[in-house]
């Protein structure tokens, strides 16, 4: 029997790096088929309304954008902590901070102008998110505590928080017994593109990647955190004060998924509710590898995330059950991070040679 | 004589990396019993070549035979099932592990229950068979630097290897461990193993090595029997000439008082006190040496001056201010600059480019700032600038830094420290790792330097150069300087012994 290998690649190699999302993903879809066909279903059917039904008409390309917009920002916040090596996996609680602070602040204003509600409920946004970022951020560089686990806690604290507050003291009179928070004055809602549910969030989203990418290429500030990222030793050695940064990244990163939550309140749900994301802040770590923390990558996987999610909705509609969108959400994602393997590694065949 | 058959025979390797030529259409071979040193200036491709032989690079073309059989070598396991280990400058050993673990650690041997008393003893006699007494129960932490390279060995022997290669096996080194570590090699050859040995030392090779090939821009350029050659000829072999050791000419004037440390007390990594009461002066003008076996605080005390480690009581007078308090930054706005120890890590960032690099410490100067934004088109200048100033071999500015090769890295560090115009330069161990050639250019850095008034303090381990370069020396044991001497007054035995702890006492010391 020929056995395989694993060999670690001498140079990263651009091109295995450039093939290997998209091989993955047309092995997920040769697999997907598979699946669907054993599962009883028509699989060029399936295909072709997950298609259509993300990609193929106008509004299905503006539902793919609406989900993609959070995992856009999510996924550029992460990218930050993860280039100073930082594993902030607490985006998600961020994002629910930021929701809550940005509904807080837009319905206790009240209505008045967008040009200023605006910018307000997304300072809020960030604070919250910045704030939820910060307390990892600051027991890392002072406590040596793990920030992976406090962000992960962290989460769990945001989440119920919101619960607490959407099932009690915020909960709308009008909204019948349902655990929503009242509607958002029309002055903080998001502008939307036409009839779409496009809003705003997307242009911010884009801006923040052209701002991260400046940041990190051209000013002094990123190049210690490529520094830092690298080599703590070298850091000191250049004078780069290391707490400070670390402190700093985790409170920026945790303030751009603060913004994730804010433009999901203020553009799509226009209240604070239980289940405000559906995990877009743990998506977004993935989004974030796969796109190599390249801001503008992030943007493109994003986008392919987003359209896999409405695709899962879609089919739907033939009569394919949620749990085979989620199994098909995860043989794409074993694929894709099956695929980083071969980045790394190559695989090689090994014959059985006599004696 | 019967014709022999090599161990292992290399030919026509050739190897391509971004922009260079690592190896060039080269025949290599090693024959059993045979202590081979490889040789070449830095860049030459020996590492590449070693690598390849290591199942670590695959060559672009080239056959591999080892005894007499074509092989195809696809991963270093690969390659340690025919008999060929690899040992690395950085030793690949898990630290809270016990030598017993780390050895059969990975290897084949998957016996339920294994007998943990059984394979201790096993280790120890196979050890004792190639003249190396270890305790296998101790931990690798426990265990110097020539201690873990002896258990490097061992796990590579005791998983059958028969060509043994070692990168630059001596450069971290004490000069008794080297002596040990040339026991054992000799010891291997005698049981039929084959040795590559690749250094800068020329003493070494005719010490220790049988046989020599040399290298020089990934083409082999010369080998021979030692016996047939000598140190000039080895040189002009490497680098295609006879290399002229400047020497300071004349009398230096030595200048005023800069730098004053005194009563320096400063605690190592293990929190055991590696710097004890030292004091010593530095002046203008002069290159003052530290000289010392290798851990007895010179890092810890380069360090400290450098405002990288806490210090715990005693003072840093520079030009009569005390700057013990003053963080790296200020230090080196000041004018004090360092070169540590590590150069990949702490002087150079792994994995950024050679631009980037090359402003590390002075990124934050206006001159690279244009608006909120760094200058990109002046750093580049910048970095073209350093690279022609000190000669650096380098494709591209915009590769990693890790492209570079030993020789080249080191150029850029010193020279970039050197940019920033410093009054006082500390640097360690300038030139470990660099090729003759190389070290010529460092050195000729550091008199240019003194030449132009700034203070050198150079911790050195080749006494030979100490007496080359320095003006005087310090001896350091056990984390004080036990006595500094004018180099026109002393001799290598007199530093040789207080090095290892022969008493000072006022103007004498005494034999050990
Ligand atoms: N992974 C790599 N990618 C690109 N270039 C490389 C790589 N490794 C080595 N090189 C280049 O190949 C050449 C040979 O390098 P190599 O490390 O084999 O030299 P060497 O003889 O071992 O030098 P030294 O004595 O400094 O260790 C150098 O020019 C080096 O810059
Ligand atoms: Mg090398």
């Amino acid at each position: 029997m020929p056995k395989f290998r694993l060999i670690r690649r001498e140079e990263n190699s651009t091109l295995v790096g450039l093939m290997t999302p998209i091989l993955s993903i047309i092995m997920a879809f040769v697999l997907g088929w598979l699946v669907l066909d054993l599962a009883g279903f028509n699989p060029a059917l399936v295909y072709r309304k997950m298609f259509s039904g993300s990609l193929g008409t106008y509004y299905a390309v503006s539902e793919t954008i609406v989900k993609a917009i959070p995992l856009m920002l999510a996924g550029l916040a992460v990218s930050l902590a993860f280039k100073m090596k930082l594993w902030n996996i607490g985006a998600e609680g961020q994002i629910y901070m930021g929701a809550f602070a940005a509904s807080g602040v837009a319905v206790a204003v009240g209505d008045g102008s967008p040009f200023l509600l605006i910018p307000l409920t997304m300072l809020a946004g960030f604070i919250a998110g910045a704030a939820w970022g910060f307390i990892p951020g600051m027991l890392r560089a002072y406590g040596q505590v793990n920030e992976t686990i406090i962000t992960l806690m962290l989460n769990y604290v945001a989440i119920y928080w919101v619960d607490y507050l959407v099932f009690g003291p915020w909960k709308d009179p009008k909204s019948m017994g349902f655990p929503l928070a009242p509607i958002l004055p029309s002055g903080a809602q998001l502008p939307v593109l036409g009839d779409s549910r496009v809003h705003l969030g997307l242009i911010f989203a884009l801006i923040i990647a052209v701002i991260i990418y400046i940041l990190i290429q051209h000013t002094r500030w990123g190049y210690e955190v490529r520094v830092l990222g690298e080599s703590q030793a070298a850091a000191r050695y250049a004078g780069i004060n290391v707490a400070k940064n670390i402190m700093l990244v985790m409170l920026i990163s945790g303030g751009i998924a603060g913004i994730a939550g804010m433009i999901e309140v203020s553009g799509i749900t226009h209240r604070l509710q239980q289940d405000l994301s559906p995990g877009y802040g743990y998506t977004a770590i993935i989004v974030a590898w796969l796109a190599r923390l390249n801001p503008f990558a992030i943007i493109l996987v994003a986008f392919l995330f987003g359209a896999l999610i409405v695709g899962g909705y879609a089919i739907q509609i033939v009569g394919v059950s949620f749990a085979i969108t989620q199994v098909f959400q995860g043989i794409v994602l074993f694929f894709l991070l099956a695929g980083e393997l071969f980045i790394k590694y190559r695989i090689i065949l090994i014959k059985e040679e006599a004696g | 004589m019967l014709k022999r058959i090599p161990a292992i025979e290399m030919s026509g390797i050739s190897k391509r990396f971004p922009g260079v030529s690592a190896n060039d259409n080269i025949n290599f071979k090693v024959y059993p019993g045979e202590i081979h040193a490889l040789l070449g200036e830095n860049g030459a491709g020996k590492s590449t070549l070693m690598s390849i032989l290591a199942g670590l690079y695959r060559p672009d073309s080239g056959k591999i035979k080892i005894k007499g059989e074509a092989v195809k070598l696809r991963s270093p396991g690969n390659a340690l099932e025919a008999g060929i280990g690899m040992i690395y400058q950085h030793f690949r050993l898990v630290s809270n592990f016990t030598i017993a673990e780390n050895i059969i650690l990975g290897t084949k041997n998957k016996k339920i229950g294994i007998n943990k008393e059984q394979i201790e003893s096993d280790i120890r006699s196979f050890s004792s068979s190639f003249g190396m007494e270890i305790n296998p129960a101790d931990k690798i932490y426990q265990l110097s630097l020539g201690e873990q390279q002896r258990v490097e060995i061992l796990k590579m022997l005791y998983r059958g290897c028969e060509i043994l290669i070692m990168d630059e096996p001596t450069t971290v080194l004490t000069p008794g461990e080297v002596k040990e570590l040339f026991k054992i090699l000799r010891t291997m050859a005698e049981q039929g193993k084959g040795v590559v040995l690749i250094t800068h030392k020329l003493d070494e090779v005719m010490e220790i090595a049988d046989y020599v090939t040399v290298l020089r821009s990934g083409k082999v350029v010369g080998d021979g029997q030692i016996s047939e050659l000598d140190k000039q000829s080895l040189t002009r072999m490497m680098v295609g000439r006879d290399i002229v050791h400047s020497q300071a000419e004349g009398k230096k004037q030595i200048g005023e008082l800069i730098l004053a440390v005194d009563n320096l007390n400063v605690k190592g990594v293990r929190g055991n006190r590696a710097v004890s009461n030292l004091s010593f002066n530095l002046y203008k003008g002069e290159i003052l040496a530290i000289a010392g076996v290798a851990g007895n605080g010179q890092k810890e005390l380069i360090e400290a001056i450098a405002g990288l480690r806490e210090i715990e009581s005693g003072s840093i007078e520079y030009e009569g201010e005390e700057i013990q308090h003053y963080n790296v930054k200020a230090r080196a706005v000041l004018g004090i600059r360092t070169v540590p120890e590590d150069r990949i890590g702490m002087g150079l960032v792994p994995n950024i480019s050679i631009m980037d690099n090359s402003i590390l410490r002075s990124y934050l100067q206006d001159e690279f700032k244009k608006g909120f934004l760094l200058d990109y088109p002046k750093i580049k200048e910048y970095a073209r600038q350093i690279i022609s100033d000190y000669n650096i071999v380098c494709s591209d500015i915009h590769h990693p830094v890790n492209y570079l090769s030993g020789g080249n890295l080191q150029k850029l560090l010193l020279g970039r420290e050197i940019d920033g115009n410093p009054r006082v330069l500390a640097a360690a161990y300038p030139v470990r790792g660099l090729d003759v050639a190389a070290s010529e250019d460092v050195y000729n850095l550091f008199f240019h330097e003194r030449e132009k008034g700034t203070a050198i303090l150079l911790i050195l381990e080749d006494l030979e150069d100490v007496f080359r370069i320095a003006d005087r020396v310090a001896v350091m044991y056990q984390g004080s300087i036990k006595k500094i001497l004018e180099v026109e007054n002393t001799s290598i035995d007199e530093i040789g012994s207080i090095m290892l702890g022969a008493e000072v006492m006022g103007e004498q010391y005494a034999e050990v």
